[in-house]
């Protein structure tokens, strides 16, 4: 006999999902007499979920809901990064929606629908779930990126993304039922074992179904050779959806690795390894050495989260604790920058006015000083520059890398960091001294807008003067929740 | 009764004919979601087939959640795809490159 | 109240940087009166902290306090904190450094009145403020580090504070690349200690030193080196760059090109002397090389003497001052090498006070006299800014070491260790120190004879404008006028003259070289000490100095002309700095030159530009473009790039 599911475990999830179908109806209703009420409608959930899960941070782990859902500290601190990022780039994207003409009410409930999604797959604990909150966290996003129906580019960048992203999770799906073949179990604790003592004619299946899975996974997490979307999807996308994509999914896509290699298959420790070994060197390589030749600004940050995927994954190679809480912080303070990066490209893109190259950003400094800085300061740290958290967290993942004694690894990374440097600084050259031709005006910002920059772009220094609180945590929630 | 590699082969056969029609098609986009709805059901009876094998409902509780999400991408995928021939004009996979680089 | 002892810590060093921030990043909006508001509350506040600190730990003898502020990084076993070491010794410096900076502040309210720069002046001097307090605080070499590029890059930064000069500009490039050099080695020395002690905490470091004492290293082959004395003289080289020792000493003249606030606070009273305090911190490292002191104490007293000479010949007032500001360096250098640590840092102290005095009064006369420097365009100012005067004259005679002025007592301390050391260079040492104070009188009342006593050489439009300077002028040098006599009288038994001074166990003295004890057992008594100070050869020949510049300057005032004539290589090589400038520039700029030109025009241009920049980075860029072509935008091309990785990875795994 069965008893009840632990509904409070899934509190977040359970109100997310029934502020979407509010949300939904009140737009349907209530849009045209209230105004933005979809926005902060939204924006009052993403709250809300951000505090039930910081009230039960700490609070022992349970697996409910028959053994699929796993609500322990490591869902719990993704999924409040994730709600808190979302909270910024929803803040950062209402002006832009509403100037582009953009259907408001559908960018906030396909992108609330998408976190509903993301906070599943985090909690996932069993190949369905995951699967699950996998779709409902991509399905969502395609609809998001040709959400401007008028505009050529946006519905190429969705109509690819949406291939793309069947093909990737078919070849997940298709891992995931050779997982069921050989193990005969979904349940990630269940196939875990299995995994454990499997002996050697299963095995092969296990390596084969391995492959699929990964490449499922890398999909997502826009791993090269599984990297293809990133840019142009990037670059088609209206800004503030790039906004969407470049910075939560991230997390979320991370959350899915882990699970996938922590919980369900910690036996495959020795296939697996090398395979995230080639993707890390080749995301890193190809990210940081294409960068340098784009002149559009949301292409480099595209190729730039690619390479920045690669350091994240260094994390889990190392397939120690301190690896594992390495990745957390390097992806969580790399959703940071990024919704720092694409946060002021969004703002600024105004008035008629898109951010699209590099050459947009010039004289910034003088158009609006404080922006440029903080630009400055996001660039920095996605450079690896010290103070900054981007710099602190690619020490602790070399680190953890050096502490199982892969220095090559660590030093590869360390060469394609410096090649990297040079398309960050580049940035900074082009705000600070490029003087813009066109005669521009001023950047002026809405306060709340200048305070979420503000906000953002501090704790990129912040967090990289004071990473200890952020680090405990992490390494925290990995001894306790895997 | 059928062993149990000859569905695997099938559905391997399958998931390779989608990606082959992927790869090689070249005109229609439509055939592209074609293709995507192939590999699922090559997903599809692999996990049938080993629910029948072991006896256990959990494979097949699976297809159905996976039947349900193709309906939902293929209504995306149709919705980009009448939006992208408002714009365009055409279908054809290979004019869709005005992102590269 | 070790609690007590950490909050007030903290805030003593986080003020400064406060107030620097908030005014620095309004320094386009805020009137001046805020701007200067703000910083000087900032440095009070870190003063009267460091006034308690002071009177906790070194007055009432509380245990020195170690602890961490916070965890920087933590990787492994080697950890990156900011932490502080409140002992003795940081807490003098506490006192020294913030006691100046507040008096510079409220000087440099009347100094830089007219300036169009004045929030970034203040914003920058705070942050100086804050990295020299970072600096002495740390519990960490690099801590210590951190806080000595900080106070390098304030220093550069505000030598070259009127960057619409040239000289201004040079001066600051200067200072930067003399600089390099020694932090260079600094770091190397840094790298050793990590290397050979595993940590770069001050505590563990010191608890290993015994065990390391004789661990050697083969630098050359077959010629084993201790590694202390390694590490020492490394450290020591970059206590040379940014003490300005010889020879690395050419870049203080230079800094001059500063304001004159910034040359009291940065190039006298504090950041020089973070070589001469760093190399009594790292004491018990230095004691147990006889090498690494010998070396200290030889340099230390060639700079005394050698760069006093220099000070003779000039005529500006702020580098006379420079010039004496390197002797008396040399001084403090040659007292840690003599293992009188105590007798250095009492020198540090007392000179903060009377250097700054000298400098702010300089900056007084420079004022009045509408920014000429040159002093034989001066000239019995002391009808005209009699304040001023007197207050120099103080400064002066604490410099010379005229009992009972401050200067008297620490310096007469260093020779009398210099004297009773016993490690090879000693007895030289000792003789350029006698008749670097002999230089010392004659330069110093050189420049008081020629500036406030004879006719006066001033335009006579001048004459008729010239006045006092403002009350915020003033102030600073009245009260820093008050330490400049009497410090050394209060202070003398306590911290030198006593077993176990003050300064404790903050510093490490080897039981052979303990000079201080053989001073402190032949004490006579702070005041008998006057007295016998009459007697002793320092004091003679200080008077002899000034008997000399009086000769020359006021009774034969033709008398400098003909020994000029007479002795001209001597002047010259005197006006031309003793050749180090010119050394300089025959070995480092035009050999360095010559090398570097083929280091450009060979190495840089046609191997590294063009083979490995232009390879790598042109090569980058060509594999770049390259591979951006791989994005075709074709679907079916990436749709076939992940199959290929699929298939790869299958194949890769399955078949090996």
């Amino acid at each position: 006999m069965q008893t009840l599911p632990v509904f409070s475990a899934a509190s977040a999830e359970i109100l997310t999902g029934i502020m979407i179908c509010v949300t939904l109806l009140a737009q349907t209703f209530l849009g045209d007499k209230v105004k933005q009420i979809a926005y902060y409608l939204v924006q009052i959930s993403l709250v809300a979920a951000f505090i039930l899960l910081a009230r039960e941070l700490y609070d022992p782990a349970i697996i409910t809901f028959s053994g699929m859902f796993d609500d322990d500290a490591f869902s719990r601190l993704l999924k409040l990064s994730i709600c808190a990022v979302s909270f910024f780039v929803f803040l950062y994207s209402r002006e832009y929606i509403t100037e582009k003409n953009m259907p408001s009410g559908e960018y906030y409930i396909l992108g609330l629908s998408s976190i509903l999604g993301m906070l599943v797959l985090v909690s996932s604990y069993n190949f369905l779930t995951l699967f699950m909150g996998l779709e409902l966290f991509s399905l969502p996003v395609y609809a998001m990126v040709a959400l401007q129906r008028k505009s050529v580019i946006n519905t190429e960048a969705a109509m690819k993304y949406f291939i793309v992203g069947a093909i990737g999770s078919g070849m997940l799906l298709y891992g995931i039922s050779m997982f069921y073949g050989a193990t005969q179990s979904l349940n990630f604790a269940d196939v875990a074992k299995v995994v454990a003592d499997s002996s050697a004619p299963q095995s092969m299946l296990l390596v084969f179904a391995l492959v699929f899975v990964v490449s499922g996974v890398a999909f997502k997490l826009g791993a090269v050779p599984f990297h293809m979307w990133v840019p142009d999807v990037y670059d088609g996308a209206p800004t503030a959806v790039t906004l969407f994509i470049s910075s939560a999914p991230k997390i979320a896509a991370m959350a899915m690795a882990l699970r996938i290699f922590v919980d369900a298959l910690p036996g495959l420790v020795l296939q697996w390894q090398p395979i995230l070994i080639v993707l890390a060197i080749f995301s890193m390589a190809l990210g940081n050495i294409v960068a340098i030749a784009q002149s559009n600004i949301k292409r480099m940050l595209a190729y730039s989260s690619i390479a920045h995927i690669g350091y994240a994954l260094l994390g889990v190679i190392a397939a120690t604790d301190e690896g594992y809480s390495t990745a957390i912080f390097y992806i969580i303070s790399y959703a940071i920058m990024t919704s720092g990066a694409f946060g002021l490209l969004t703002v600024m893109s105004r008035n008629g006015v898109e951010i699209e190259n590099i050459a947009d950003l010039q004289g910034l400094s003088d158009r609006n000083p404080w922006l440029a800085f903080m630009m400055l300061l996001v660039i920095f740290s996605m450079a690896g520059i010290p103070p900054f958290v981007g710099f602190m967290a690619k020490v602790a993942v070399l680190e953890a890398l050096i502490s199982v004694h892969l220095v090559w690894l660590a030093a590869l990374a360390l060469l394609f960091a410096i090649i990297g440097v040079y398309y960050y600084i580049r940035v900074i050259k082009v705000m600070y001294f490029d003087s813009s031709k066109a005669k521009q005006q001023a950047v002026n910002l809405p306060l709340d807008k200048n305070i979420a920059i503000s906000v953002n772009g501090l704790a990129v220094l912040v967090l990289g003067i004071f990473p200890g609180s952020l680090f405990g945590l992490c390494l925290s929630v990995v001894h306790t929740g895997f | 009764m059928i062993p149990l590699s000859h569905f695997l082969i099938v559905g391997a056969i399958l998931f390779g004919l989608s990606l082959a029609g992927i790869i090689l098609n070249r005109k229609n986009l439509i055939v592209l979601l074609m293709c995507v709805e192939l590999m699922l059901l090559a997903v599809n009876t692999n996990f049938i087939a080993f629910s029948q094998f072991f006896g256990s409902t959990e494979g097949e509780t699976f297809v159905f959640f996976i039947l349900a999400v193709a309906a939902v991408e293929s209504a995306i995928g149709l919705a980009i795809l009448v939006v992208m021939f408002r714009n365009r004009g055409t279908i054809n996979v290979s004019e869709l490159d005005s992102l590269k680089g | 109240m070790e609690q007590t002892i950490h909050t007030l810590t903290l805030l003593a060093v986080l003020a400064p940087l406060v107030g620097s921030i908030i005014v620095g990043l309004l320094c386009m909006r805020i009137p001046k009166i805020i701007a200067h508001s703000i910083t000087i509350s900032g440095v009070a506040i870190s003063f009267l902290c460091s006034c308690y600190i002071f009177d906790m730990i070194v007055l009432q003898g509380y245990p020195a306090v170690n602890f961490i502020a916070y965890d920087w990084v933590t990787s492994g076993s080697f950890n990156l904190d900011m932490g502080f070491l409140v002992d003795q010794l940081t807490s003098v410096m506490f006192l020294v450094v913030t006691f100046v900076s507040l008096l510079v502040h409220i000087y440099s309210v009347g100094y830089m009145a007219e300036d169009s720069g004045y929030a970034r002046f203040f914003s920058y001097m705070s942050l100086f403020t804050f990295s020299m307090l970072l600096l002495v605080g740390a519990n960490n070499l690099i801590q210590l580090f951190f806080g000595w590029e900080g106070v390098g890059l304030v220093s550069y930064l505000l030598i070259g504070f009127w960057y619409q000069k040239d000289s201004a500009a040079n001066g600051s490039f200067k200072a930067f690349l003399v600089n390099r050099v020694g932090d260079f080695a600094f770091l190397l020395g840094m790298a050793a200690i990590l290397d050979y002690f595993g940590t770069i905490n001050y505590a563990q470091i010191f608890a290993q030193a015994p065990t390391m004492a004789a661990t050697t290293i083969n630098i050359f082959p077959h010629s084993p080196w201790l590694v202390v004395t390694v590490i020492c003289i490394l450290l020591f080289i970059g206590a040379m760059g940014k003490s300005a020792q010889i020879p690395l000493h050419v870049w203080l003249p230079e800094s001059m090109e500063g304001p004159t606030p910034i040359s009291a606070l940065i190039h006298a009273a504090t950041m020089v002397t973070a070589g001469v305090f760093m190399i009594a911190r790292m004491s018990p490292l230095f004691e147990l090389s006889d090498v690494a002191l010998s070396l200290v104490l030889v340099i230390g007293a060639t700079t005394a003497l050698f760069t006093g000479l220099i000070a003779i010949v000039q005529t500006d007032i702020k580098r006379i001052i420079a010039y004496s500001t390197m002797s008396q360096l040399g001084y403090m250098v040659a007292a840690n090498g003599a293992s009188a640590f105590s007798a250095g840092i009492f020198h540090l102290l007392t000179h903060a006070c009377f250097k700054a005095l000298l400098f702010l009064a300089a900056g007084s006369v420079i004022i009045a006299m509408h920014h000429e420097q040159d002093i034989f365009k001066m000239g019995n100012l002391k009808k005209y800014i009699p304040t001023t005067y007197v207050t120099f004259l103080i400064g002066a005679l604490a410099l010379t070491a005229i009992p009972p002025f401050a200067g008297f007592y620490s310096k007469d301390a260093i020779i009398e260790a210099v004297s009773l050391s016993t490690i090879p260079g000693a007895t030289y040492s000792y003789f350029c120190l006698l008749l670097g104070a002999f230089v010392t009188g004659v330069y110093t009342f050189r420049l008081i004879f020629v500036v406030f006593h004879g006719e006066e050489k001033m335009s006579n439009s001048l004459r008729q404008v010239l006045h006092e300077s403002p009350k915020t002028v003033r102030f600073p040098l009245i009260i820093l006028a008050i330490p400049s006599v009497i410090i050394g009288a209060v202070l003398a038994k306590p911290m030198v003259y006593t077993m176990m001074g003050l300064l404790g166990n903050s510093v490490y003295v080897a039981s052979s070289h303990d000079v201080a004890a053989e001073l402190a057992a032949d004490f006579p008594g702070t005041f008998a000490i006057i007295f016998s100070g009459f007697l002793h050869a320092p004091f003679w020949f200080a008077a002899a100095g000034i008997f000399v510049s009086w000769y020359c300057y006021v009774k034969h005032p033709s008398l400098p002309v003909q020994v000029v004539e007479k002795a001209s290589w001597a002047y010259k090589a005197c006006v031309n700095k003793l050749g180090f400038d010119a050394f300089n520039n025959i070995i480092f700029v035009h050999g360095l030159k010559k090398f570097s030109d083929f280091l450009y025009y060979v190495t840089d241009v046609k191997w590294i530009d063009g083979w490995v920049v232009a390879g790598s980075g042109n090569g980058i860029v060509r594999i770049s473009n390259l591979a951006k072509k791989l994005q075709s935008g074709y679907l079916y091309h990436y749709a076939f790039a992940m199959i290929l990785g699929l298939f790869g990875l299958l194949i890769w795994l399955l078949v090996f």
